[in-house]
């Protein structure tokens, strides 16, 4: 069986992905940059259009490998967990990890070798630490559900889910500084909250992180 | 389905009859275009001797544009030749890749300018053990000095240099090409723009050479070959070369392919003969394919490019470190593997991809499912041609050359 080729890009591109366009805010101009976990290549595209990029992606699904190529985009099939190991030190001015941190087999390794490959990071997460999930888990007893997180949790591919604290906690175990983090909603508003990590916490459904190595070298 | 498998031919076609008067003499008179760069400018081969006078034999399709810089090299496999996308001389059939090149296909040749070459130890026209050996006035036979994959494509690039190429914009092969594609991005690193290693690997494996090694006592138990010396004594290794060709066959399909296609089906009969006919599908199948390669090859030829792919090793090559090998390359590279290609696996290629990250190349890899094996990469294959058309439209954008013709 010689699986189909996803159509992309038919003209009128998708939707622009509210964390997409926070990313993009933080990209300068004509850097080199490494999508992990790139899908579409929706990310890669909107930074060559608005910054100029020199963009490469790693994306584990076959088809959107074989789609992203097809649309001229520099992306190879791999994954966070395997693939990031084969990269030298400083080939990127940031490493991205949109939305995958959770689904990686070890966050910690991952969040290392990206801080190792590019200047800088950007990663953004779903927060577990959502008022709504708070009170689901404290309400039901259950694993929370929610449009964030839609998926049973014997279905659902996030094994290492974390709030806002909890990677704040792990940014600093991989002697790393956060430049900039932003909380923001489903609908993609950034939450005027940024002095309280706490308030961002409680609120940010989602947040996207840009941080550097504290120690050059 | 499968008219230009790496392997052939397909079940049902006919056998064209014995070698054919017609293959030999391609050798000496090509049905292509050649060129003969005379004895005082030897090709200095990897082994050290000075090969002279060097003919290549080769094809071209579509226009070089005013500023040559719309051409694309394509390099053939193991038992290929120069007829990528024009009806072959000696068989009849449709070039072995005319899928993928073409007017409007991937590798468009409405707009760019391809050119395939017959391989250096070829016997398609290219100077090969098949060719006259200036020493003796007679076929070279084993006289030919062992060559390798570096000298392939050394002989190639004086093609190219002939055409007053300086970049090429692609060059771009399978299995054996794939290799070719390599070595071409290794030691003409700034006359490359982008490289399609198809379905290949960057050093043959213990189990390659194996196989390999397999074909060749094949030939030459056959006593017909009397040490590679045949064309002087108007014999041919017929039935070794087919016993190699049938082993190598199996290599380039997968199991699952073989089963759906031929089962435990019996062939041209209900049941078992009780003795050594081809009682079953597959056994005819293979000795079909056997019989029509000694039509159209040659076998010391088989010997020669079986070597040279045995000696193929970029990481040896280089210090050790395969990554060694493209530092400074600024090619963009679609190394592109097949599910089901178990000679060539996808592991394999992407050692490829793992070098060229590892000096922050311009790579894309994209694993096709297919579950045709090896000749995936000859066969049709929507994905392949897909991932061909979007990477080199692409690359022509950023090298400025004109829009293609939006085909989906």
């Amino acid at each position: 069986m010689t699986a189909s080729v996803t159509t992309m890009g038919q003209s009128g591109l998708a939707p622009t992905r509210a964390d997409h366009l926070l990313i993009a805010e933080m990209v300068e101009p004509g850097s080199r940059v490494l999508d992990v976990g790139c899908g579409d290549g929706a990310l890669l595209e909107l930074l060559a259009r608005t910054k100029a990029v020199d963009g490469r992606g790693i994306e584990i699904s076959r088809e959107r490998v074989s789609a992203c190529v097809a649309r001229g985009l520099s992306v190879i099939q791999g994954d966070a967990d395997s693939d990031l190991s084969g990269y030298p030190d400083d080939a990127f001015d940031y490493a991205i990890l949109s939305l995958t941190i959770q689904a990686t087999r070890h966050p910690k390794v991952v969040l290392e070798n990206l801080l190792r490959i590019a200047r800088r990071a950007i990663v953004s997460f779903p927060n577990f630490g959502h008022w709504q999930i708070r009170l689901s888990l404290l309400a039901t007893g259950r694993m929370p559900r929610t449009p964030n997180l839609p998926d049973a949790w014997y279905d659902s591919l996030d094994a290492h889910l974390c709030t806002i604290e909890d990677f704040v906690d792990l940014v600093k175990l991989v002697d790393a500084r956060v430049v900039e983090a932003v909380a923001f909603n489903s609908t993609g508003r950034r939450l005027p909250i940024e002095r309280s990590r706490r308030l961002q916490n409680l609120f940010g459904e989602k947040a996207v992180f840009l941080l550097e190595r504290k120690r050059e070298g | 389905m499968a008219t230009n498998s790496e392997a052939g031919d397909t079940f049902e076609a006919q056998s064209g009859g014995t070698m054919s008067d017609d293959a030999l003499r391609q050798v000496e008179s090509p049905d292509s275009l050649k060129v003969t760069f005379p004895t005082d400018r030897p090709l200095r081969l990897d082994s050290g001797f000075d090969l002279a006078p060097l003919t290549i034999a080769y094809q071209t399709y579509g226009t070089l544009n005013a500023d040559k810089s719309n051409a694309i090299l394509i390099c053939h496999a193991l038992t290929g030749d120069q007829h990528v996308a024009n009806r072959h001389p000696v068989t009849g059939k449709d070039g072995w890749w005319s899928t993928l090149v073409g007017p409007g296909k991937p590798i468009d040749t409405t707009r760019f300018f391809v050119i395939c070459p017959n391989i250096l130890g070829g016997c398609m026209g290219s100077t090969g053990p098949a060719s006259v050996n200036p020493e003796t006035g007679q076929a070279y036979g084993l006289k030919f000095p062992v060559i390798t994959i570096g000298d392939m494509v050394k002989a190639a690039a004086r093609l190219v240099d002939h055409l007053g190429i300086d970049t090429l914009f692609s060059v771009i092969g399978g299995s054996m090409g794939g290799m070719q594609v390599l070595e071409w991005c290794v030691r003409f690193k700034d006359r490359v723009y982008t490289a399609m290693p198809i379905a290949t690997a960057p050093w043959h494996t213990a189990q390659n050479i194996a196989f390999h090694e397999v074909g060749r006592q094949a030939v030459m138990a056959d006593p017909d070959w009397h040490d590679g010396s045949y064309l002087l004594r108007g014999t041919r290794p017929a039935r070794g070369l087919a016993v190699a060709r049938m082993a190598a066959h199996i290599t380039y399909l997968s199991e699952k392919a073989l089963q759906d296609k031929f089962g435990r089906g019996f062939q041209n009969r209900d049941q078992r003969s009780f003795s050594f006919d081809a009682d079953f599908k597959v056994e005819s199948y293979l000795r079909h394919q056997g019989s029509t390669f000694v039509d159209r090859f040659d076998a010391n030829s088989y010997l020669y490019i079986t070597r040279a792919m045995d000696y193929f090793d970029l990481e040896s090559d280089n210090g050790g470190k395969l990554a060694n090998a493209f530092i400074g390359t600024k090619t963009q590279f679609c190394v592109i593997s097949f599910t089901s290609d178990w000679l060539y696996p996808t592991r394999d290629n992407k050692e490829i991809v793992k070098a060229l990250n590892a000096v922050a190349a311009n790579v894309s890899f994209v694993e096709i499912e297919s579950d045709k094996g090896h000749d995936a990469f000859l066969l049709d294959e929507p994905e392949l041609f897909a991932t061909t058309r979007g990477f080199l439209n692409a690359a022509a954008r950023k090298r400025g050359l004109p829009a293609g013709e939006p085909t989906s």
